[in-house]
């Protein structure tokens, strides 16, 4: 074992992920579960059933005070405003010139209570940005913020059976609608409740204290056992975001790219006077980006597309006009499908693409998000 | 427990071979496929196409990644196994069977003392 595997961190579930035999690899410095018994078999168990993945990777930022909310809607593309307590939003965390720090979802826990969920990834690069900001042009601004990650453990149950295997747990959480958030008790201690989530399914995501992680996974493991619910690793979880069209930080969105250019102008509220990122991405709004993410599909046989495997034209010019920064196997449709930059002519939907795969060019079609839906 | 018959020779990057005459059969071992988890898509080498040991020859793609499969021999090719084209999956139920990718027909038959022996590979992939 290398040096840099044993310096990895581990979340309150690595006892559970080790008796389920998991399969264990590095991602955003943590060892976590890539896959338990198959990703086509998780991906699917999602699709049909439920399936629960760990998320205590990701980052809990918690805000409070009379001038919480004016302080996070500077810094964030949403408009907070909008949200009633209980409600919570896909948002992004923008430089000055519009690159994107993270996305995330932020959500109202009361009147002046705020809770944001960040990647693993960027959690410390966040949390460095919003005190910088906190102690430069905001220092007058009354709010108490804290980073209580280390002691919170997440996880995200997901799938068309999910609703009813939290029943058994929360009760009232089968009652919550999509993108609110509950707070609720487990095992004496506090846990958030929120029907969101990151494979395009039914589903919530809940947070609790490392201490009731174990027991909490036990639970709702052996609620759901009997509909199909499966353990679910991140490799499931990145062919499920990917089927729905949803961007990962470091690939969809860098510091590089702006959320007008990722294709998440919905998320970004310009009727807001003043967020950092505003003046760059009301530019883009108006002028229009030369570049734009896509989704897409293989249109005949070939090998998955890769992250940043050349994207061409289809029109006759066969010029390369972008890069694949998403890509794999879809396990629901069968064939390859990806995510990636091409200049902004050839991101209508509908419009003929070639991606390059070991010196050869394969047919691909720009597609609507999400690229899998099922049709019922 | 991975799987290592004992009549095969083995590449320390994972392929099998089997030896008839002048030819060989070459796969990748159950321990390949079980690392690399059920694979999705098999590229194999044009027919006719002439390898030196060492050389990538084929690609097998899982959900995750695609990874290389080199020739642990040097050779012509004379003959894919073009069912794995429509049933890749084919390579994680039967690696050392039906799951085979390539025949070689060997140009230097002296490099066979080059590869591992069934003891030696399992050796190597318990470290």
């Amino acid at each position: 074992m290398d040096m840099k595997e044993t310096q990895l961190k581990r979340t309150p579930l690595f006892n559970t992920h080790n008796e389920l035999d998991a399969r264990m690899v590095e991602f955003g410095g943590w060892e976590m579960p890539v896959l338990y018994s198959s990703i086509a078999q998780e991906h699917h168990a999602v699709r049909q059933a439920a399936g629960l993945f760990d998320i205590s990777h990701m980052g809990e930022f918690l805000f409070g005070g009379p001038d919480a909310l004016k302080f996070l809607n500077q810094l964030l593309t949403n408009d907070l405003a909008k949200l009633e307590p209980g409600q919570g939003q896909y948002t992004l965390l923008c430089q000055d010139n519009g690159g994107v720090i993270d996305d995330l979802y932020a959500y109202r826990l009361s009147d002046t209570h705020y809770l944001l969920i960040v990647n693993a990834s960027r959690l410390e690069i966040d949390w460095m940005w919003i005190k910088a900001q906190r102690n430069s042009r905001h220092k007058s601004l009354q709010l108490e913020m804290s980073n209580p990650s280390d002691d919170l453990a997440a996880m995200a149950l997901q799938g068309p059976k999910a609703a009813e295997i939290i029943a058994g747990v929360f009760p009232t959480a089968a009652e919550l609608r999509k993108n609110q958030i509950a707070e609720l008790e487990f095992a004496g201690a506090t846990a958030w409740v929120s029907r969101t989530g990151y494979t395009g399914e039914d589903g919530f995501e809940l947070v609790v204290p490392n201490g009731r992680a174990a027991a909490l996974w036990e639970d709702l493991m052996s609620l759901g056992q009997a509909l199909g619910l499966l353990p679910a690793g991140l490799g499931a979880r990145d062919t499920l975001r990917t089927e729905a069209g949803y961007s990962l930080y470091g690939h969809e969105l860098t510091s590089d790219t702006t959320p007008i250019e990722a294709a998440l102008g919905w998320a970004v509220a310009l009727d807001k006077p003043c967020f950092n990122g505003r003046e760059m991405l009301a530019a883009q709004k108006e002028d229009g980006v030369s570049r734009r993410c896509i989704a897409f599909k293989m249109t005949g046989k070939s090998a998955p597309p890769r992250e940043q495997y050349k994207i061409f034209s289809a029109d006759g010019t066969s010029r390369e006009i972008g890069e694949v920064t998403s890509g794999t196997q879809s396990p629901s449709l069968g064939c390859g499908i990806g995510l990636g930059y091409v200049e902004h002519a050839h991101a209508k939907y509908g419009t003929g693409i070639e991606i390059e795969i070991r010196n050869r060019r394969f047919p691909a079609q720009v597609f609507r998000r999400p690229i899998f839906q099922k049709s019922s | 427990m991975a799987d290592i018959p004992t009549h095969l020779k083995y590449a320390s990057s994972h392929e099998w071979v089997s030896l008839e005459g002048d030819t060989a059969t070459v796969g990748i071992s159950d321990h390949a496929q079980e690392e690399l988890t059920e694979l999705v898509f098999i590229e194999l080498p044009d027919l006719g196409r002439e390898l030196t040991a060492g050389d990538p020859c084929a690609v097998v793609e899982s959900v995750k990644t695609a990874s290389d499969i080199y020739t642990p021999l040097s050779g012509e090719i004379i003959d894919t196994n073009d069912a794995l084209d429509t049933a890749p999956g084919t390579v994680n139920n039967d690696p050392y069977g039906d799951g085979w990718f390539f025949k070689i027909r060997l140009t230097n038959p002296e490099e066979l003392d080059n590869l591992l022996s069934p003891d030696d590979y399992a050796e190597q992939v318990n470290i």
